[in-house]
């Protein structure tokens, strides 16, 4: 006769097993599909913030990831794509994170062109309140088209802030405090690109980890 | 088990006992992701598919699991399945996925599943705790659509949009009704009052139906 426990343990035993190989059977047969989808997800999610920019090969190959501190906004991970056309340096995608909105950090795209004018600025992701925060991704209002072709010069560093504060960018319908911190993160970014603009296309590409 | 039976389960389910409406259980994702109809269509068939097959397995295994440990033996077979789901969202409907986010493996937590389990397929038959998992689970998407539904036309006064979100391609803005809306109805407070709204409506239905009988 088996002790009780025994035999628990073994039933729980072949189960666990018998989930475990369900698991790893549809990981084997899905393994190959997600990669492809959350490598052409990246790939579509990072195209609009370049704009209309040539470039050579595929944008997610050239990744650097920079640790903190990078001296770019937001206290986390910043990352760099850089696109070239006929090897030359052509813009660089800047995915990094505008601290200050309504609710938590918001991941943004700048893209600047070799030169300093802004490609495109597209938000990543966001938390912030449904209808009034959130006008700042393209689907849902025009707001975050007003940095196409923008540079450091064009306004004059003074004017990279909203209206209200004096700047030179319009703010959303009955919210500021979002757009205000994106406008900073872009105004940071663009510094950040003008100091460093030789050292980003000439340092090697992040490997991946996995 | 004779097909009256079959109908009277899936009756059950998706009225008489109905998880959301009667039993108030897994409100956690019905009221989270309820925004949309498609975001309630997507959550609402990976409980149906998680909650049909953790029926059939408990089931299944029924004779051999002990008292004691039945309950990890529960989560174990339920959180393997909704493993598998989510793989298999990810790469079939990676958008939808992305925007269900946290709720594809939170459905571990969906107590609706593991009380399908202690109650009824730990002691009925294959066939019977299939009927019953598909009729729970089925009642449960259905008031998840509705309630998406109702809180996307009050809150964005659109109908059906994302559907690219199921079956791939370009976005799709779905029929727009009016442009924007109440936008309570799409943040958290909506959500409870919708859910109210339809535990109200049932019961009005179940107690005009009862007076209708008895007159």
């Amino acid at each position: 006769m088996i002790p009780r426990v025994v035999k628990g343990g073994m039933t729980l035993a072949a189960i666990a097993a018998v989930c475990a190989s369900l698991v790893a059977a549809t990981y084997q047969l899905t393994t190959d599909r997600i990669a492809a989808n959350e490598r052409a997800w990246l790939e579509r999610s990072l195209l609009p913030a370049l704009g209309d920019v040539p470039f050579d090969g595929s944008i997610t190959d050239s990744k650097i990831v920079l640790e903190p501190p990078h001296g770019l906004p937001g206290s986390d991970a910043a990352v760099i794509y850089r696109a070239r056309s006929g090897g030359v340096p052509a813009a660089a995608l800047f995915a990094v994170t505008a601290r200050g909105g309504y609710a938590g950090p918001i991941r943004i795209l700048v893209g600047i062109r070799a030169g300093g004018c802004v490609t495109g600025v597209r938000i990543l992701e966001h938390r912030e309140t449904p209808g009034l925060g959130d006008g700042i991704e393209p689907a849902r209002s025009d707001w975050v088209y007003q940095f196409d072709g923008r540079s450091l010069g064009d306004p004059p560093l003074a004017g990279w802030q909203l209206r209200a504060d004096g700047g030179r960018f319009d703010q959303l319908t009955g919210a500021s405090v979002t757009p205000r911190a994106v406008v900073k993160a872009i105004r940071e970014t663009l510094l950040y690109f003008d100091a460093h603009q030789a050292e980003i296309f000439d340092m090697p590409a992040t490997a991946d980890s996995q | 088990m004779t097909a009256g039976l079959l109908v009277d389960r899936l009756r059950t389910g998706l009225w008489r006992e109905n998880p959301g409406l009667v039993q108030l259980l897994g409100l956690c994702p019905l009221l989270a992701v309820t925004t949309t109809f498609v975001n309630g269509l997507g959550l609402g068939i990976a409980t149906v598919l998680v909650l049909t097959c953790s029926n059939i397995l408990v089931s299944a295994t029924r004779r051999w699991i002990l008292a004691e440990i039945r309950i990890p033996i529960y989560v174990l077979i339920i959180a393997s399945l909704v493993t598998c789901i989510e793989l298999i969202f990810k790469a079939w409907f990676p958008a939808l996925d992305r925007s269900l986010g946290i709720f594809i493996p939170l459905i571990v937590t969906n107590c609706a599943i593991v009380a399908r389990a202690e109650l009824f397929a730990s002691r009925n038959g294959i066939v019977a705790s299939f009927f019953d998992g598909l009729g729970m689970g089925t009642g449960f998407a259905l008031l998840l659509m509705a309630i998406g539904l109702f809180r996307e036309l009050v809150g964005r006064g659109s109908l059906f949009a994302e559907f690219d979100k199921l079956i791939g391609g370009e976005p799709l803005a779905g029929l727009v009704i009016v442009d924007g809306g109440w936008l309570l109805a799409v943040l958290p407070p909506g959500a409870f009052f919708s859910l109210a709204l339809a535990v109200a409506l049932k019961n009005h239905l179940d107690s005009k139906r009862d007076t209708a009988r008895r007159a």
